[in-house]
């Protein structure tokens, strides 16, 4: 607490210095980051509410889009086109071949969730509402930098390969792992 | 713009995640849930990344864009091991460890 409010009283000194400079840039942030999340949530409900499989898959690569949107509304563009050839790209289309190889059925199914659905609901929800109070306990009204620039790539490149550099290599060693991996445990023999 | 609007988009992907794979029965709906529930902290990498002005937000959250690819490669082969040995993905009849 202690840690937030004076984290709080920094912010606002920051903000009144910076209210000249924030002008309509932010109102279009804003509304641009209000209809990326309510894309995002509504695509979100319906593809844990959906009755088919295939549709399930085109409404989480809206949400994968919209999140895309809110990662260039935080400056962060390589990020956002590593989300769009990584995630929209590949991950989808090995989900799609997952459904195609299980043959699930196309079409409405009735058989998707189970009957206790008002359970998982509760225990969301419950998350939900300990996760907003704890969030808005801790960092209320906290403003992100007003003159925010664009993280460029080379500081990625630059940061990753300098400071990062010992989890990186570990992640190319996980990714040649499950690499092996995928293929041992899917051969057909 | 606050922190918190991100915190709590991030919130919400994540807790419909958990509902999502809570509830579907569909072993490929439940990885398609998780991958969810993985944007989500990616949202709140890159917003506390641009919160402290540190490249280090943007940066992990390539690394969890990664290990998701990693995750979702091996999480279809099992998938597609159990329909092949059990010709079902129902996550409900995958219980052979139970005693």
């Amino acid at each position: 607490m202690m840690f937030a409010t004076a984290m709080l009283s920094s912010q606002t000194a920051a903000v009144t210095a910076d209210v000249a400079l924030t002008g309509t840039g932010e109102w279009v942030a804003n509304g641009f980051f209000y209809a990326m999340a309510v894309v995002a949530i509504v695509a979100a409900l319906r593809m844990v509410t959906t009755k088919n499989v295939v549709h399930a898959a085109l409404y989480l690569l809206v949400v994968l889009s919209a999140v895309a949107g809110t990662y260039i509304i935080l400056g962060a563009e390589f990020a956002a086109a590593t989300q769009i050839l990584v995630y929209l790209g590949a991950i989808m289309v090995l989900l799609l071949f997952g459904v195609m190889l299980t043959r699930a059925k196309i079409g409405h199914e009735s058989e998707l969730d189970y009957q206790q659905r008002w359970l998982g609901a509760l225990v969301a929800a419950g998350m939900l509402a300990v996760m907003s109070y704890s969030l808005w306990e801790a960092f209320g009204t906290d403003k992100l930098p007003v003159d925010q620039t664009p993280q460029r790539t080379q500081e990625v490149s630059d940061s990753i390969f300098s400071t990062y550099i010992v989890p990186f290599e570990a992640l190319s060693v996980l990714l040649l792992a499950a690499l092996i991996g995928a293929v041992v445990v899917a051969r057909r023999d | 713009m606050f922190l918190n609007q991100f915190l709590f988009l991030a919130a919400a992907l994540f807790c419909i995640g958990i509902y999502g794979v809570l509830v579907r029965k569909n072993g490929v709906l439940v990885l398609m849930s998780i991958e969810l529930i993985l944007n989500a902290v990616n949202i709140n990498l890159v917003a506390f990344g641009a919160y402290r002005g540190d490249i280090g937000g943007q940066v992990f959250a390539l690394f969890v864009i990664a290990v998701a690819a990693a995750e979702v490669g091996v999480g279809l082969a099992i998938v597609l091991l159990i329909y092949r040995n059990r010709r079902s993905i129902d996550v409900a009849e995958a219980n052979l460890l139970k005693g």
